[in-house]
């Protein structure tokens, strides 16, 4: 069953084409890994879905509905999570308290029943803590729970990114380079953690450098080179595929 | 929560011990300018939500708290009776006009303080959500360009029309009678009143913003002020969401403008200048930006030496030398968490030192 389906997505800038008419369907349940040489235009693609940039051309169709065009929050409301390249914490919060704003789809409190703590209110912060307390007890910081956030080391930093996409209990987690600056160790840790994500019925797209980890983990692989689609396959089909074995060696040395 | 009624607790004690120690030592007549630097920091509170912890500068709040007083001045000091006509003796029918004795014994007829006070607060809504909307999509310097420029707007207008008495003002504003037996007023008689009546406002002001940043809504403005694609990215309307804190801090400069117009019998074209909005934001500054606390005893002692006249005539420069400073070597504020926490954790290791 599909869940996301991209269909003929363009996106132009000035005299790149980043992305290149491509279309692939991420499968319920399942890791779909989309990798390419730098510059492939992977980021971009993902920038096109989540709703942060505008495709020149093309149909995003997520659970049904189309959702071009709409903003990246309107795109979150109906259940996608992304994390970036580069993390981006909220500096001054604590884990924990960047934890909970994953939670800010699942409650409601608006400016003035929160000005005036209304009971409900109150209830819904005591779930949103306790949501937000699991989620650090399945990323294994719940003694981390009160630290500033920026000041975990930066694989932690990664996890906890990670953790926050997932207090949003999404159906489908848009994870951009998980593995980027981590050491072998964390990357092994942060392929574990992906597993285990999968597992809580999240669908899974990822864009990553980082070919052991992919290949570890996807089900469903897709190869970009400058823009376009050249490969989409299962890990092990793509290992062999000589194009793929071309663009990550260079021409010649294959 | 219990640490947070705490605190008010203390600031109310503080409050009352302020007004004791000025009827000790026969110093009465500091409650004025006490009772002034309450409602200046109302505006300060409004403004440290949104560009301490929103993260969303504004220098333009003086506007803000200049539409709401003159136009609730304008609306109870104009005289509707030369008008005549049906719709001024219907309003007049529904109480919003009201017959009210002038200086000379005469007899005016005037709107209410009431519906003054409601008009001129959701005019500086309406404006703030009109500006709002563009505006906010700017940030930085561009933003603090933006805001300035509405600033100098408001300023300009103020001074150039001869319906809010161009450069003189407006003046014999009536109390306000917001409840049977307490006015917002500027008499001798209810001096110790409406000191209580000002710092009271402040503290439930203070009560409304230290419940919205220990909310949801406040982790979403906090977060959108650490990283606002990453906000967005969460499901947070980032753009909706500014433009509703840019209105609440709005709302409290306007409240304030309107409240100490009543208080000062009357309003002039000073009170909307930029250097106004210059020391709002410098009094955010030095309070700690993200400090609600840090902000209103920065307000409280600030805005009461200059209205002593401690500054003398150097009151503007005071203030904008403190901006200056604070954005040089203090970028996070004076009283920002790290360094009380710094300074905490030095005492406690001097203290340490001398246990066996």
């Amino acid at each position: 069953m599909t869940l996301l389906s991209i269909r003929d997505v363009s996106r132009r800038f000035g005299g790149i084409q980043a992305v290149d008419n491509v279309s692939f369907d991420v499968p319920h349940g399942a890791i779909t890994a989309v990798i390419g040489p730098n510059g492939a235009g992977k980021t971009t693609l993902f920038h096109l879905i989540s709703g942060f940039l505008r495709p020149d051309r093309g149909s995003v169709v997520f659970g049904g509905a189309e959702i071009l065009g709409l903003m990246p929050h309107q795109i979150a409301a109906k259940g996608m999570a992304r994390t970036f390249q580069q993390t981006r914490l909220f500096p001054k919060m604590t884990v924990l308290e960047n934890i909970l704003v994953g939670r800010h789809l699942h409650s409601r409190g608006g400016f003035v029943a929160c000005m005036l703590h209304l009971p409900f209110t109150r209830r819904e912060e005591r779930a949103v803590r306790e949501a937000g307390r699991e989620i650090l007890e399945f990323l294994g910081l719940s003694g981390q729970a009160d630290a500033e956030a920026v000041r975990l080391s930066y694989g932690q930093q990664r996890m906890v990114e990670l953790g926050r996409a997932l207090a949003c209990e999404p159906r489908v987690l848009l994870l951009d380079e998980p593995a980027a600056g981590l050491n072998m160790r964390e990357t092994a840790e942060m392929g574990r953690l992906i597993s285990r994500i999968r597992e809580r019925n999240v669908t899974i797209l990822l864009v990553e450098h980082d070919m052991s980890l992919v290949m570890d983990i996807s089900d469903e692989i897709v190869v970009l080179s400058y823009g376009q689609k050249i490969a989409e396959d299962v890990p092990s089909a793509i290992q062999r595929d000589p194009e793929v074995i071309r663009i990550y060696l260079g021409e010649g040395d294959a | 929560m219990r640490k947070q009624g705490l605190q008010i607790a203390g600031f109310a004690a503080v409050v009352a011990a302020i007004q004791l120690a000025t009827f000790l030592t026969g110093n009465v007549y500091h409650l004025t300018q006490l009772t002034m630097s309450a409602y200046y920091s109302l505006v300060v509170l409004g403004l440290c939500i949104l560009t301490g912890y929103a993260g969303q500068i504004s220098i333009g709040h003086a506007g803000f708290f200049a539409i709401g007083g003159y136009l609730s001045a304008l609306l109870t000091t104009h005289n509707f009776s030369a008008h005549g006509g049906r719709v001024v003796s219907g309003l007049a029918a529904m109480g919003i006009l009201a017959r009210r004795p002038d200086l000379y014994g005469g007899e005016l007829l005037t709107v209410h303080p009431w519906p003054a006070c409601i008009l001129a607060v959701f005019a500086a809504v309406a404006v703030a959500y009109a500006i709002g909307g563009p505006v906010l999509k700017l940030k930085g310097h561009y933003l603090a360009m933006a805001t300035l420029g509405f600033g100098i707007i408001v300023y300009r207008i103020v001074l150039g029309t001869e319906l809010v008495g161009a450069a003189d003002g407006i003046y014999d504003v009536p109390a306000f009678p917001l409840l049977p037996g307490i006015a917002v007023s500027g008499k001798s008689s209810l001096r110790v009143m409406n000191y209580y009546v000002a710092w009271g406002f402040v503290i439930l002001g203070m009560v409304f913003l230290m419940n919205l940043v220990r909310s949801r809504v406040g982790r979403a403005l906090a977060s959108i002020h650490g990283a606002e694609d990453a906000a967005e990215a969460m499901g947070i309307p980032t753009a909706r969401y500014k433009l509703k804190i840019f209105v609440v801090s709005a709302a409290f400069a306007a409240v304030a403008g309107v409240l100490l117009t009543h208080y000062n019998g009357g309003i002039g074209p000073s009170e909307s200048s930029v250097m106004k909005s210059v020391r709002y934001l410098a009094i955010v500054a030095i309070g700690g930006m993200a400090n609600l606390w840090g902000a209103l005893f920065m307000s409280l002692i600030l805005n009461y030496l200059s209205l002593r006249g401690y500054f003398g005539s150097f009151d503007d420069a005071v203030f904008g030398v403190i901006l200056i400073l604070i954005m040089l070597f203090a970028h996070e504020g004076l009283l920002r968490r790290q360094l009380l926490d710094q300074i905490r954790g030095a005492v406690i290791r001097r203290g340490g030192g001398d246990d066996p």
